[in-house]
């Protein structure tokens, strides 16, 4: 999986990090959510969907890349 | 350059000079609907001496919710606001402004926590003198209800303990003051608004007793003072304090409340839904655990019924900005000056998006639907982009705490005809038209 966050829409909740705190970080002086694992492992899965689920702002998604055939 | 290549939506209700004013007044949603079954992704109607270009479908609403606000402005858009509000408060915040109010004020995440606490002894000091059985009206309820918690957790505890049912009352007339007729005049003298403005005096009032109190009392310790006394401190006069309270609370109080009255309806019409729900907070709660713990985390079923309810009654049916640059939307360029719209409830409702749009089905937002996620720009509730409500979070907390409450000490049932609770259209803000009656029983356990 991919995960994305659009700073467009960031509002600064920091919900994403309790949700998922190994792959959202934050950066004060922005005030706006950091991506520190773009393609985090498969057993974060859970927590990052919560975090998604979550983000007040819907600023977060995740991608599912295209498996090669 | 202008808006005449997009087209205009039809007259129901005769333009009295005011073009689709008169339609906006008594039948705002078969208006909106209108401009889309009519027109499409943009459709125009005439508001007093304006154009309103509304935009509706993913592509139309992504641009119009990602325009800056040097593109798209909302404080002139609604007119309506000034005169409860006072002169000198402003409608709403910048994007930056709100971030920064997020971050040092009320509404941050490590906030809730103690917020949850709040809301949920608010709800209990409301059920406190319920009976084994009886009948409450869901707008009178839920209105005081909203007012406690919005007070007690955005401007402070001290605050809230000097309110009572008055207060309430005041509030309810203030919203009520939001007739459309303000695109004209919003000093226009007509009932609502000569008792909108009496509200606003009596509101004054009340806090200017609460002032003096407060001034009499003197200096508290620092963790007994609330935004009042800051507000004090800066001398403040009591009309601009009562203007800024009533702005903090005015987009959590009517949305909440409304909210939770439609929740109880569609539960109540839905047996099914309401079993799901009860079954899931009894298992949840069954531990023992706290309400002001549970309601900040995960509810899947609760929050379904909560988001289903949202679909289908938005709290606010139109978001409206005006053009300050020249901008695109569906193919358009559309002029300085023009009004833009979005909106919640016809977007929400789109057959494409949802499909059987029109039914009330808590699973849509279920694993692996969740129709909310995939139609960011069309689930459109609580608006979207930049200037998405920044109590989204909060809100969705309270609902979950009201009802975790509610249903597990209580069973409910209608107290008229399913078809009888409707929503009164004819001011901006809206409201459930009542009676909108409710019984209730108390569970044995």
């Amino acid at each position: 999986m991919r995960v994305t966050a659009d700073l467009d829409l960031c509002q600064g909740h920091q919900m994403c990090q309790g949700e998922a705190p190994d792959v959202f970080g934050f950066d004060e002086d922005a005030d706006q959510v950091v991506v520190l694992q773009e393609n985090p492992d498969e057993s974060l899965r859970p927590q990052v969907a919560a975090a998604v689920k979550y983000c007040p702002a819907m600023a977060l998604a995740v991608e599912e890349p295209v498996e090669e055939s | 350059m202008s808006t005449e290549a997009i087209p205009e939506v039809s007259y129901v209700v005769p333009d009295d000079g005011h073009g689709h004013l008169a339609e906006l007044r008594v039948d705002p949603i078969g208006l909106l609907e209108r401009v889309r079954s009519e027109c499409g992704d943009v459709g125009r109607f005439r508001l007093a001496d304006r154009d309103v270009v509304m935009v509706s479908g993913a592509e139309a609403n992504e641009a119009f919710f990602r325009a800056p606000d040097s593109t798209l402005d909302q404080a002139a858009a609604y007119p309506f606001m000034t005169p409860i509000f006072g002169k000198g408060v402003v409608f709403d915040a910048s994007p930056e402004e709100r971030q920064q109010m997020l971050k040092n004020q009320a509404l941050r995440g490590d906030m809730m926590r103690g917020h949850a606490t709040t809301i949920e002894g608010e709800i209990r000091r409301m059920v406190a003198d319920w009976g084994d059985e009886g009948e409450i009206d869901l707008l009178d309820f839920f209105a005081e209800l909203t007012i406690y918690t919005t007070s007690s957790c955005l401007i402070g505890k001290p605050f809230r303990e000097e309110l009572d049912a008055s207060f309430a009352h005041h509030y309810h007339d203030l919203e009520r003051g939001t007739d459309a007729i303000a695109y004209v005049d919003a000093y226009a003298d007509i009932e609502s608004f000569r008792i909108r403005d009496a509200a606003r005096e009596k509101l004054v009032e009340l806090v200017q007793g609460i002032i003096d109190r407060r001034v009499e009392r003197g200096t508290v310790p620092k963790e007994e003072r609330d935004l009042l006394d800051v507000l004090i401190s800066v001398g403040y006069s009591a009309d601009l304090v009562t203007g800024i309270f009533i702005s903090m609370m005015f987009a959590g109080h009517h949305t909440s409340s409304g909210t939770a009255s439609w929740a109880l309806i569609e539960m109540l019409r839905h047996p099914e839904t309401m079993k799901d729900v009860v079954a899931e907070l009894d298992d949840l709660y069954a531990d023992g655990s706290e309400v002001s713990f549970q309601a900040l985390r995960s509810i899947p079923r609760l929050e379904a019924m909560l988001k289903e309810t949202l679909r289908l009654h938005p709290p606010l049916i139109i978001l409206l900005r005006i053009v300050m640059e020249e901008i695109e939307l569906a193919g358009h360029t559309i002029p300085v000056g023009t009004m833009v719209a979005a909106s919640p409830r016809v977007s929400n409702r789109i057959e494409e998006d949802f499909p059987d749009a029109e039914l009330f089905d808590p699973g849509r937002y279920l694993d692996p639907r969740q129709e909310d996620l995939v139609n960011r720009w069309t689930w459109i509730p609580f608006g979207a982009g930049k200037h998405r409500c920044v109590g989204s979070a909060f809100a969705m907390m309270q609902l979950k705490a009201i009802f975790s409450v509610i249903l597990r000490d209580f069973e409910f049932e209608l107290a008229q005809a399913p078809e009888t609770y409707r929503d009164d259209v004819s001011k901006m803000v809206i409201q459930l038209e009542q009676p909108c009656r409710v019984r209730y029983r108390r569970r044995r356990s």
